[in-house]
């Protein structure tokens, strides 16, 4: 009896525009001038906001932040791949997700400044809480696709996670749930090396986490994620195979988080200036700032127009966000149940 | 009306739920071609089809977790995990989210899901197919309990609990699946949620009891002048049937499966202490399991509460 090959897998890696902001032409989504205006407008957006939330946290006007500093790319261009109908689950680092999907940048202030109310996301827009517990919610993403295809819907599902979230169970689990039941449904990894103070290689053995999809029967890929083109091109690939009915797909997004993990954090003690320096020459904005001068669609006053304009908006959420009253206390248990329990009426009396 | 046992009962619910709303799913490990290792969700896929009715892969935080996006989106999930004792990897899924989705979203999402989970010593099975763990989930705000003792009441619970807005744990005793039949009608009626029944009234002891204890309790109390009552909802519990009860009789006895130490005894217990010390006549008696690891088949007998122990536990509060 002969060995032989019975099942092989490519992993593909897809890049389009380099570091110099030179893009194969040939491989371009298309996306018109004005799409690539707004694509930097927002990628400027996302920082500016990170940027000043940071500094709030430093400031102790708001709790702990995750940034998504160097990412923006990787969170961009996989959101503007959907459709309004099209439904989010976030990890916590996803506060670039929300500021493109169009949330409003006071509630995510005021959701990292301790009010859960930042948090109640409005109607009409389909995107669920965050989740702190690594991994978890990409179940969540995986049983709204199943009912999504369920009800007939051409609704599909994206949820985020990071390098570090690849090595929980619920991972495993949703990937393979997702493979069986064909779910309509875009796993996107945030590769961003590092895992608190642990580096990607302490996570997987395997070269790449894009190969994992391969166990799962499905499709897997890797792309530079500090190049919004290309994550929107395999991300937006993605998005229509699953509507059209066949099933899922893991798109690993080779990025870097270039703060510390959270603001609780020091990632000094465990990494190298070198690396993160190596890195920054990888700036996903300003590579796209040097794509779009080549073409003509970036001028220093464009830039500085974006940015103002950038500023003013995190400006105006600062300033709702601290004008917010405080929740009231009894608050705390309106909500647990859709009646509250006798006893929890009980302990509202205590406010 | 007809006749019939809890397997038969549950599944009724299950049946005339899904005919009625077609946003109701079952999902769980064997659940549709075998019909269940209990047989409960027998006959389901051939009539509601492979979508309605899943058979999953063998993971027990998938099955939750994906069934609690499954209820966020709009459907109404019944997921089945095949033993109590396989619960805990979907603890996280359960206590993390399930139990705080409404809270953390301020009310803009909730999760309408059933976990039938079947529990408790009786058919002596392996290890790890016996536990009684409903202590653990009654500590969580934000998701129910629910344990039906009887046919009746089973089918009229699970109804009501796959129609609540909020994440329902259902236990149901192995032992009691196929012991007792009753009449149970077809068609709607439901038994709500957070509210307990008064078994038999009586004047000199309260009873408390749930689940698969309420057969031993009704057999120990022969012959006594006590109140029984099946709690059936454990979280929220209904306390003020259980205070009227206290205020009548003086005497409390509450009797569980599971171990003793941080049972819902000890809940039931001190909420009596605080709401009704000073209708007691005397110390309020828990009989329940061990605290010990369960043990398999040969000693399980030895580790629930007997009749006999449940009997003299109403002994000895009469004496007072």
């Amino acid at each position: 009896m002969p060995e032989t090959t019975i099942e092989s897998c490519n992993v593909k890696r897809l890049e389009i525009l380099s570091e110099t902001g030179d893009a194969d032409e040939s491989l371009m989504p298309p996306l018109s001038d004005s799409q690539i205006r707004e694509l930097y407008e927002t990628l400027v957006r996302m920082r500016t906001f990170d940027h000043r939330a940071l500094n709030l946290q430093r400031e102790g006007r708001i709790g702990t932040y995750a940034s998504i500093l160097g990412q923006e790319a990787s969170q961009l261009g996989t959101v503007y791949a959907l459709e309004k109908e099209d439904w989010v689950f976030p990890s916590f680092r996803e506060n670039g997700v929300f500021v493109a999907r169009g949330y409003e940048m006071y509630m995510i202030l005021q959701y990292w400044g301790g009010d859960e109310r930042g948090i109640k996301i409005p109607e009409g827009l389909n995107m669920f809480p965050i989740s702190i517990p690594v991994g978890t919610h990409m179940l969540h993403a995986v049983g709204a696709a199943m009912a999504a295809k369920y009800k007939r819907d051409k609704v599909v599902t994206l949820t985020y996670f990071g390098d570090g979230g690849t090595s929980e169970g619920d991972f495993h689990e949703g990937m393979n749930f997702a493979g069986v039941f064909k779910a309509p449904i875009v796993f996107i990894c945030e590769n961003n090396q590092w895992a608190i103070s642990v580096p990607r290689a302490k996570q997987t053995a395997a070269k790449t986490i894009a190969q994992k999809a391969f166990a799962y029967g499905f499709e897997g890929i890797q792309v530079d994620g500090n190049d919004i083109f290309a994550v929107y091109k395999a991300t937006k690939a993605a998005v229509e195979k699953a509507r059209n009915g066949d099933g899922p797909t893991l798109i690993e997004c080779h990025t870097y988080r270039m703060s510390d993990h959270t603001t609780a954090d020091d990632a000094s003690r465990y990494r190298s200036k070198e690396e993160v320096e190596a890195w920054k020459a990888k700036d996903p904005i300003m590579r796209l700032q040097r794509y779009m001068e080549k073409k003509g669609l970036w001028t220093e006053a464009f830039g500085k127009q974006t940015e103002a304009a950038a500023v003013a908006l995190v400006d105006d959420a600062v300033k709702k966000a601290e004008a917010v009253e405080k929740p009231k206390p009894a608050d705390m248990l309106t909500y647990t149940y859709k009646e509250p329990t006798s006893r929890q009426k009980k302990q509202m009396r205590d406010f | 009306m007809a006749t019939m046992n809890m397997v038969h009962a549950i599944n009724l619910a299950l049946k005339e739920e899904m005919e009625r709303d077609k946003n109701v799913v079952i999902l769980g490990e064997d659940v549709g071609r075998d019909g269940g290792v209990f047989r409960v969700t027998e006959g389901l896929m051939d009539q509601f089809g492979e979508e309605r009715v899943m058979d999953t892969p063998l993971a027990e935080s998938g099955i939750v977790g994906t069934a609690i996006g499954m209820a966020v989106y709009g459907l109404r999930p019944v997921a089945e995990i095949q033993f109590m004792g396989f619960i805990y990897p979907a603890v996280d899924q359960i206590f993390n989210h399930a139990a705080r989705i409404r809270s953390r979203s301020r009310g803009r999402y909730s999760v309408p899901l059933v976990i039938r989970t079947p529990y408790g010593v009786g058919i002596k099975s392996p290890e790890h197919h016996s536990e009684s763990s409903e202590a653990h989930f009654c500590h969580m705000p934000g998701i129910k309990v629910v344990v039906p003792s009887s046919p009746y009441n089973a089918k009229g619970l699970l109804i009501s609990a796959i129609r609540d807005p909020d994440p329902v744990i259902f236990l149901e005793s192995t032992r009691l699946y196929r012991m007792i039949k009753e009449e149970v009608p077809e068609g709607e009626y439901t038994v709500p949620l957070g509210k307990a029944r008064i078994v038999q009234e009586g004047g000199q002891v309260t009873v408390v009891a749930w689940g698969s204890m309420l057969q031993k309790t009704m057999k120990a109390v022969e012959g006594a002048d006590a109140e029984v009552i099946d709690l059936m909802t454990l979280n929220p519990f209904d306390e003020e049937t259980v205070y009227a009860s206290v205020k009548k009789t003086g005497r409390v006895v509450i009797v569980h499966e599971a171990p003793k130490t941080g049972g819902f005894g000890a809940e039931i217990s001190a909420s009596i202490a605080e709401d009704a010390m000073l209708y007691l006549k005397g110390p309020i008696k828990r009989v329940t399991g061990y605290d010990a690891v369960l043990p398999l088949p040969k000693l399980e007998d030895y580790y629930m509460p007997t009749v006999e122990r449940i009997r003299k536990g109403i002994d000895e509060v009469m004496q007072y």
